[in-house]
């Protein structure tokens, strides 16, 4: 006898217990602290930030945890949560000028002032391994570099290209940029609504964009003019007080690279460029984020539009959202019971006026 | 003055939860009368646009408030309870005064041909409201429907440039009415 | 109730800027209003923007039903509507009668609804024109001049290659003589309840778009003279009901080829039930009684 299925509550109810058994795995095996993650998962949890849309480590970390490692899980998380957070004020914008960088290269130029920074990096790393660190009570190595107590300032490598008008020149704006959280995204978005998107993109989908266009998809010619890792100071104006305080540092990664520009009939030739800035030690996604920037300018810069994926802005920005995209690809698993009925009707009508058909042609 | 006895929604969740189903209910629905819960305020406008105001508007909408309600105390009122910057009449989102005050309507945003929506709402206070006027038809109202107008002639042209136009609720009282562009107006 | 949370979850200025777009929707039927859709703690594609309009309807008084596929107890209408249970604190109820307020994704009650009740629809795509053209940036102009050739075409390509118009569920209206809409996805048998005595919502979360339909907005689905729409259903009768005019889920019985047709709108369903209606396999009544 069929009886209709009931008793979703309880099927979901299951579903979480099971889940949160799962999560915690083998009881064990020592639970893993919000602690740990923070300090040893911290790439995870500076990608949770960058792409979460908010800055703070304890939170990301927890997400991480709560995620059972599913960094995109993570990151709905934190975006969840922060849309109910009040908003109390607006930052003064940061100052990567003054960033005190734990990394600092420049691609373009051999040395320059400041120097070249390598940083926990792991480029130079042969991909090996290290079974020492399955070993239990990993022992802190007794190499541990020391890391520069009086930093010399580090001027900005595109402001050299700049001095000599070998670049082309950033409109510095005070005007108060459009808050893609607050407003509905609308097309062309414009710049600052583009920095905005990709800030908090998908790294994986911006690797891919920025990927496209080194292959040919909008090539145009980058390197890494400058890439830069550290520490900057977050201040806010305090209208009681009526001057700025600073409420806090971050960590972020801002990549700037230099493209090339064949020029044209009113402009000499002239390099250009693509901006990155993400929250976190996160280079990678920096860097295709500038990458994705420049080839998004092609207006803007007077170059043809090849139809290349990574020059669409509508495109780039209504696919880059991971939490949306997930969302609406897992809903998929939702039922569909009823479209699903739908078609199957009208297929199985169709398929009878077809064999009709069949049967009148073969009769006459 | 005494801005503190100037009250805004006591339980602003609740409270501002049952006065927009109201607002809802009047501009789904053009040519009923609905009925709101008043606030303790002595205010130079009606009870029912004080409530509207605290419904619809805050800091990201702006509000044209007509020269004969722009009193110290409105100012006040609306800074502290709405917190909607006020704007000329091409710039305001909404707009609140005497029809008088408040015409011509091509003065305000009529949205574009791509964004209709973005266009000005208008809160026009009326010495009374009344179902003795022009006769309505069109989304909304069932077979028709009749609302005393301010203005018959220059709400049906309102009407011709939909989905351009702007949109109106009338208040008195406690009593809210509305007419969106979309109702048609025909004068018997 | 949640004491974290404010009422139905969404903060104050949250539920202004929704409710903004919603009165603006129902000023302008059938066109889509972008609104600055906000993170919801559910997943995009689930229901956030049906979640969001919802939210920002209710009242305390309210009692509020839940169905998706026409269904109370599926997964994810009984996950919505323990969302609004715990910040809302609102009455729920699995009877159509008995709710101000549904919140529905791709059905639309049997039972006719009254100028007392809201229908919130969940919408997944609200553009009806983007697959046949995936630009906001296009489609945007096309509604705005009214130019909808490229739907007709379509339309009457399906026509010229199968014998009738290829779309089942998400068939697209015009609103007024105006605006073509997504009526979301609901099968094409739906259509017709969409001119409704009661306000209609529709919320796209992820796409940021609402729209709507005010009470007894003429809602006409496209179709060609010689070709009229045409809202079939399965041709059976509901096995458990005995309904002939009802929209009909098919559930597989047995791996031989076995099933049987059902209402997809449960209460619907059991209150014929209860009133003695019976179809083929239905329980006796003897023993649905003990």
């Amino acid at each position: 006898m069929y009886v209709a299925v009931k008793g979703g509550e309880k099927a979901i109810d299951n579903a979480h217990s099971w889940l949160a058994e799962e999560r915690r795995g083998d009881v064990a095996v020592p639970d893993l602290t919000v602690d740990q993650i923070r300090e040893q998962m911290a790439l995870a949890v500076h990608r949770v930030m960058a792409e979460g849309s908010l800055y703070d480590p304890d939170l990301a970390a927890l997400a991480i945890k709560q995620a059972r490692g599913d960094l995109i899980e993570a990151i709905f998380l934190i975006r969840a949560y922060r849309t109910t957070l009040p908003r109390l004020g607006h930052s003064r914008p940061i100052e990567t000028d003054d960033m005190a960088c734990d990394r600092r290269i420049s691609a373009t130029f051999k040395d320059l002032p400041g120097g070249q920074v390598l940083g926990p990096t792991f480029d130079y790393t042969h991909r090996l391994l290290d079974f020492k660190l399955a070993a239990e009570g990993e022992a802190l190595a007794d190499t541990a570099p020391i890391a520069p107590v009086d930093q010399a300032p580090m001027p900005r490598v595109t402001e050299f290209l700049n001095r000599d008008g070998l670049i082309q020149t950033e409109q510095a704006s005070d005007a108060t940029p459009p808050d893609m959280t607050r407003a509905p995204m609308a097309y062309p978005a414009g710049r600052p609504l583009r920095l905005q998107a990709l800030s908090r993109g998908d790294e994986g989908f911006l690797l891919g964009m920025a990927y496209s266009s080194q292959r040919g998809y909008a090539r145009n010619h980058p390197f890494v003019g400058e890439l830069r890792i550290g520490k900057v100071p977050v201040s806010m104006e305090i209208p009681e007080l009526g001057f700025d305080i600073e409420i806090g540092e971050i960590t972020v990664t801002e990549c700037e690279t230099v493209n090339q520009f064949a020029g044209s009939k009113t402009e000499p030739a002239q390099f250009t460029r693509g901006y990155g800035l993400v929250f976190g030690q996160t280079e990678r996604k920096a860097i295709s984020m500038a990458l994705v920037d420049r080839a998004l300018r092609w207006q803007e810069l007077g170059e043809d539009n090849v139809g290349a994926p990574a020059q669409d802005e509508e495109f780039v920005i209504s696919h880059s959202d991971n939490i949306q995209a997930t969302g609406f690809l897992e809903h998929i698993k939702l039922p569909h019971y009823v479209d699903f009925q739908s078609e199957l009707e009208l297929v199985r009508r169709m398929r009878l006026a077809a064999g009709a058909d069949e049967v009148k042609e073969a009769a006459e | 003055m005494q801005i503190a006895a100037q009250r805004g929604f006591d339980m602003p969740a609740y409270d501002s939860a049952n006065a927009f189903r109201a607002a809802m209910s009047a501009i789904a629905r053009p040519g009923t009368i609905q009925t709101i819960a008043p606030i303790a305020a002595d205010l130079p406008f009606s009870q029912a646009a004080a409530v509207l105001l605290l419904t619809l508007c805050d800091h990201e909408t702006s509000l044209f408030l007509a020269p004969d309600l722009d009193t110290p105390e409105a100012r006040h009122w609306i800074a502290f309870h709405c917190g909607a910057p006020l704007a000329t009449k091409a710039d305001a989102m909404f707009a609140l005064g005497s029809w008088d005050a408040l015409a011509p309507l091509d003065d305000y945003a009529q949205g574009t041909p791509e964004y209709p929506d973005r266009s000005a709402t208008l809160i026009v206070e009326m010495p009374e409201i009344t179902q003795a006027g022009p006769r309505l038809t069109g989304p909304g109202i069932q077979t028709e429907a009749y609302l005393a107008l301010p203005d018959t002639a220059s709400l049906m042209a309102n009407h011709a440039k939909f989905p351009r136009g702007v949109d109106l609720f009338l208040t008195s009282g406690c009593q809210i009415a509305a007419l969106p562009r979309s109702t048609k107006i025909e004068v018997r | 109730m949640s004491q974290e949370y404010n009422f139905a979850y969404l903060d104050e200025q949250t539920k202004r800027m929704i409710r903004r777009a919603i009165l603006k929707g129902l000023a302008i039927p059938g066109y889509q209003v972008p609104f600055a859709s906000r993170e919801m703690p559910m997943p995009y594609g689930w229901g956030t923007g049906g979640v969001q309009v919802t939210a920002a309807c209710l009242t305390p008084a309210d009692t509020l039903k839940v169905i998706d596929q026409g269904a109370d107890d599926t997964t994810n209408a009984v996950s919505i509507r323990k969302f609004f249970e715990r910040t809302a604190g609102v009455a729920t109820t699995e009877s159509t009668r008995d709710a101000t307020v549904i919140q529905t994704r791709h059905r639309i009650p049997e039972e006719p609804l009254t100028e007392d009740q809201i229908l919130v629809y969940q919408v997944p795509i609200p553009e009806p024109l983007r697959f046949l053209e995936p630009r906001e940036t296009e489609t945007r102009v096309m509604h705005a001049l009214e130019d909808y050739g490229l739907m007709h075409v379509k339309l009457y390509e399906d026509i010229a290659r199968n014998g009738e118009i290829a779309t089942a569920y998400a068939y697209p209206v015009k609103v007024e003589e105006r605006y073509v809409m997504d009526p979301s996805p609901i099968p094409k048998f739906d259509n017709p309840r969409l001119e409704s005595a009661a306000i209609q919502l529709f919320g796209a979360g992820r796409e940021q778009r609402i729209y709507a339909l005010p009470p007894y907005t003429q809602v006409v689905s496209l179709d060609f003279e010689d070709h009229p729409f045409n809202p079939s259903k399965a041709d059976h009768p509901c096995a458990l009901c005995g309904a002939d005019h009802t929209y009909l889920d098919e559930v597989i019985t047995d791996d031989q080829g076995g099933r049987m047709f059902v209402c997809s709108d449960t209460d619907y369903c059991s209150r014929r039930q209860a009133d003695g209606h019976r179809g083929d396999m239905a329980p006796p009544v003897l023993e649905a009684l003990s």
